[in-house]
């Protein structure tokens, strides 16, 4: 649709790095030239980064923001996908528990933050449980949808061949679900990466979310704070590619 | 002079290295009012022979002229009609017909969207909207949508692919008195032999890729055209032969 | 669907009836049994509802919440739409600049939020702030794939018909791609909903996030905390109800033939 030149393969891929470049450079120029000292500029975070990766800071905070965010999202996953599969199939159970689901799902995890110390106290299994819930309901309702999306057309064919309930579901609804799943669980493995890292600010003392939180409170430390975000978007990335890798090995 | 007239066109399609020779050297000229039908069967280069003169594409050699002009581009003289699937969903039966007409007052353009709603018979659909009318309604409002604009040329693409065998006929039919009404210059891609032979002045036969027209037959026959007639089975025969086609299944 | 009958009419009402009766009685009980003095009962929570609305807390709260997401969330729409249909429209561009939104994406609105304190000050502009940049990314991405699964034939008939460019991306793609626009709108709201809640935990001292925190804060009231959670959820419905009504547009309703 365009007659814009494109340049040769190579180029294509470093022109978004041109891009980033170019954008580093006139954060730093604000940066420089602006009379309001607080915000870092690139070089000072890139200096901070440094200093976190020396002091071992930056390994042990992620592998703990990981840590909570597996623990949360594959609990909710071996929980959700089941209960959403059956929730799905029979079409009485979807219209008795839908509009709770409904009710309980725009409900941001950080509202659940109070009863989590409730019921969890502070620490660790707290941040999971916000996690976790992050995570159920997304998941849930993919299962369902997932479910629902299967033809008719592929059961009546399994019938038509004598397969038992038992094989149908095996050979032919999972099978058919199976994207649809693998797609859910990246969207919601991003949730959880943006969960943890909330609930880290609030709930812990250790990981990404706290890093930032920390960093400004002990000593306005923006730089940290900034290098901390660069950090988390990364690894976001990183997470997302990962999933979206499995998912293309699957359809 | 010529309505249309291709030169020594040819089509190179490459795709991870492979190229594919889809037209090679096709030579065709178009009478003005004439209807032409080019005949081959599926994925012989047809449609893009199509495109070509439409302007969607641009040929690896050779040019088409229309009017003596080399197409560099679309243009609204000359309308292309999909398979029902070019109807735009989001506008009603009026406002795809209305489509080109942005540039009229609108008096006149109430006038003619009455007019094209009558022939091609969807009076009473008019606020209907696309996802509401069954394959051949939505086929005729992409023809309407293209007559309303006075287009010199019709370029047609299997247009009656997607219907069932019998609304294909009375669909025919109505073509042909939409055309003998409007006169334009149609081009009309068909797999159906029996299609062309009952609808075409010329049959421009195409061979298989890479595509050559392999020959031109005059159907001689005037309109209504009697289809157990001697001389409509002798052309169409004839066809069948010149596609090697056998006579018995 | 399933391998029972097709369910009457009167069921579409009984069996979520039944199963937020259940819920409400089951919790209702386990409260009982387990005599915990601190976890509210349904009871407790309908009257903390009361009390808030006799202090007319009830109507602010929600009224800020609701402020503070149209605000943000009209920005993004704003700003958002063009953005989007450019980048869907010049692919080259979006190549540029898409990975860097694929860096800024996977960070939480909540880690933005120091950095928001210091350009806005605590208060309304941060959440504002904080609901736009987590609406603006999913309605740009909804607009350019939007634009990318526009049928070439619709394209091609609207230059058959001369339109210019401007003309061509207006009275074509954007019709066109609109039912997918308006699903990455739907997102973007749920999205702006959650944020607020958390933002409002945070970085201001008014709406219904920030009842959350401060009636556990000052007083343990926790039977205010599940009121305030469940007006949250509550509303979090209504707006996606309100959406589900754009949807039956007619110039739109033709994307969404197979959703329930």
């Amino acid at each position: 649709m365009t007659s814009v030149f494109l340049p040769p393969r190579i180029g294509l891929t470093l022109l978004p790095v041109f891009f980033i470049i170019f954008l580093l450079i006139v954060w730093q120029l604000a940066v420089s030239f602006s009379s309001v000292h607080i915000l870092p500029g690139p070089l000072e975070v890139s200096r901070g980064l440094a200093d976190l990766i020396q002091h071992g800071l930056l390994l042990k905070y992620t592998v703990a923001s990981l840590f909570r965010v597996t623990w949360g999202f594959a609990g909710a996953a071996v929980l959700a996908i089941p209960l959403g599969l059956i929730i799905g199939w029979y079409r009485r159970a979807e219209m008795a528990f839908n509009p709770l689901l409904q009710i309980l799902r725009p409900i941001s995890p950080l509202a659940w933050i109070p009863i989590a110390i409730l019921w969890f106290g502070v620490g660790d299994l707290a941040s999971v449980f916000l996690i976790f819930l992050g995570c159920f309901f997304p998941l849930m309702l993919t299962a369902i949808n997932a479910v629902q999306g299967v033809p008719a057309v592929y059961l009546n064919a399994a019938r038509n061949f004598g397969l038992s309930p038992g094989a149908i579901v095996a050979r032919v609804l999972f099978p058919s679900v199976v994207p649809q799943l693998i797609v859910g669980l990246r969207i919601t493995l991003g949730i959880a990466w943006l969960v943890v890292v909330a609930a880290e600010m609030i709930a812990v003392n250790s990981g990404l979310g706290f890093l930032i939180v920390d960093a400004r409170n002990a000593g306005n430390r923006y730089d940290l704070v900034v290098a901390g975000m660069v950090v988390i978007g990364l690894i976001g990335l990183l997470l997302d590619t990962g999933m979206r890798s499995l998912e293309s090995r699957h359809s | 002079m010529n309505k249309l007239s291709a030169e020594h066109v040819s089509m190179m399609f490459s795709r991870d290295g492979k190229t594919t020779n889809v037209l090679n050297d096709v030579n065709l000229e178009v009478a003005p009012g004439e209807f032409l039908c080019l005949l081959g069967p599926s994925g012989c280069g047809k449609s893009t022979l199509l495109n070509i003169m439409a302007g969607f594409l641009s040929p690896s050699a050779g040019t088409v002229k229309i009017d003596g002009e080399p197409v560099t581009g679309p243009d609204p003289r000359r309308i292309f009609v999909f398979q029902e699937r070019g109807v735009f969903p989001w506008l009603t039966v009026e406002g795809n017909i209305a489509f080109g007409l942005a540039k009229l007052s609108k008096t006149e353009r109430e006038q003619r969207i009455a007019h094209y709603v009558k022939l091609v018979g969807l009076e009473g659909f008019e606020k209907a909207y696309p996802s509401e009318l069954s394959g051949g309604m939505k086929q005729r409002v992409e023809v309407a949508r293209a007559l309303a604009v006075n287009p010199d040329m019709l370029f047609l693409d299997e247009p009656f692919g997607a219907l069932d065998s019998i609304t294909r006929l009375t669909m025919r039919r109505e073509l042909l008195r939409i055309w003998e009404a409007e006169r334009n210059t149609i081009i009309f891609v068909t797999h159906d032999i029996d299609e062309a032979v009952q609808l075409a002045d010329r049959v421009a036969v195409m061979s298989d890729r890479p595509a050559t027209i392999q020959q031109v037959v005059d159907i001689d026959i005037s309109h209504p055209r009697d289809i157990s007639s001697a001389r409509y089975l002798e052309l169409r025969d004839g066809i069948f032969q010149q596609l090697g086609l056998a006579h018995k299944v | 669907m399933n391998s029972l009958a097709e369910p009457r009419k009167w069921e579409k009402f009984f069996w979520p009836i039944l199963a937020c009766a259940l819920f409400l009685a089951l919790w209702h009980y386990l409260i009982i049994w387990s005599a915990t003095k601190v976890f509210p009962s349904p009871l407790a929570v309908e009257r903390g509802i009361a009390e808030l609305a006799r202090k007319a807390l009830l109507w602010r709260y929600i009224g800020d919440s609701l402020r503070r997401v149209t605000l943000g969330y009209v920005t993004a729409v704003v700003l958002g739409i063009p953005v989007g249909l450019t980048l869907g429209w010049y692919p080259a561009v979006n190549k540029i600049i898409n990975p860097v939104f694929q860096i800024l994406r996977p960070i939480s609105p909540i880690a933005w939020i120091p950095v928001s304190i210091i350009l806005f000050g605590v208060g309304d502009k941060t959440a504002v702030f904080l609901i736009f940049l987590c609406a603006f990314f999913p309605i740009v991405v909804a607009c350019v794939d939007g634009v990318f699964n526009v049928p070439v034939m619709y394209r091609r008939a609207g230059r058959n018909f001369g339109l210019t460019p401007a003309q061509l991306l207006s009275r074509v793609v954007f019709p066109a791609a609109l039912p997918q626009i308006i699903i990455g709108l739907r997102i973007a709201l749920g999205i702006a909903w959650l944020v607020v809640v958390a933002a409002e935990m945070i970085a201001v001292d008014s709406g219904l996030g920030y009842l959350v925190i401060d009636a556990r804060n000052s007083g343990k009231r926790y039977d205010l905390v599940v009121a305030a959670m469940l007006l949250i959820g509550l509303i979090g419905l209504a707006l996606d109800f309100l959406f589900r009504r754009i949807r039956n547009f007619k110039s739109v309703r033709w994307g969404f033939r197979d959703e329930a």
